[in-house]
């Protein structure tokens, strides 16, 4: 069996609102990218049906789709900005 | 030439650009250009009451400090400074505050306009608006760029 790790992630804007919580706890399998973190968030109701693209910043930097992730990492859902 | 200055901020109180200038005007500089976005009373042709803006702190310092070094390296420029605001604004309330100072009036424009741009593109941060009918909503935003790769010179 791969061994899962689980993983802390930020949320901020209409996504917190959504889940309820700045942040949520996700258990992927040992060694998942990015682009597995956003195909597990996708299962979640709360984030379906969101207005644009889903990024992740890990150790608050953008984060490629096949970035690697690791428990320890400050990994955060990024809604799309609207600063300025 | 001395190392650029830069500073930049993440805050929840009221920011001007003139408080930037305190800090960057200096006898090399033969230009401060003073930048302030402020909360407009419509948008998409709804009236605007208030606007909340949220920010993920750390790392929108981080990603602004990145975007003001960024600019020190394209353009010719003494000093850079940006603050954004968090919290509830006012219409009229400034939401972002830049001020850069360079010997030179030209590179002051540039260097003011890559930073805004960036900031539009970059920095994490999320505003709620309010309207005159009491409703609120997210709004739509960027989808977040990563940093442009060094030395391309193009501003976007």
């Amino acid at each position: 069996m791969t061994p899962r790790m689980s993983l802390r992630v930020l949320l901020f804007g209409l996504y917190r609102e959504r889940a309820g919580a700045p942040q949520i706890e996700i258990e992927l399998p040992a060694g998942a990218r990015v682009h597995d973190l956003l195909a597990g968030l996708r299962e979640y109701p709360e984030f379906q049906g969101l207005p644009g693209r889903m990024a992740v910043a890990v150790n608050r930097r953008y984060a490629e789709a096949d970035s690697p992730l690791l428990p320890g990492d400050e990994i955060a859902l990024i809604p799309p900005v609207a600063g300025g | 030439m001395a190392e650029p200055r830069l500073r930049v901020g993440v805050v929840d109180r009221p920011i001007s650009a003139a408080e930037l200038a305190v800090d960057l005007v200096g006898d090399r500089h033969g230009a401060t250009l003073m930048f302030e976005g402020t909360v407009r009373n419509r948008n998409r042709g709804r009236p605007v009451v208030r606007l909340h803006y949220e920010a993920y702190e750390s790392m929108a310092e981080e990603t602004l400090h990145a975007i003001a070094a960024e600019a020190t390296d394209r353009f010719r420029v003494g000093a850079v400074a940006v603050l954004h605001r968090t919290g509830s604004l006012e219409i009229g309330d400034v939401s972002v505050a830049i001020t850069v100072a360079s010997e030179h009036r030209a590179d002051a424009f540039e260097a003011t306009r890559y930073v805004i741009e960036q900031v539009k593109l970059r920095l994490p941060v999320w505003k709620r608006e309010e309207y005159a009918d009491g409703s609120t909503a997210w709004l739509d935003g960027t989808p977040p760029e990563p940093a442009p790769s060094a030395g391309t010179g193009d501003a976007g």
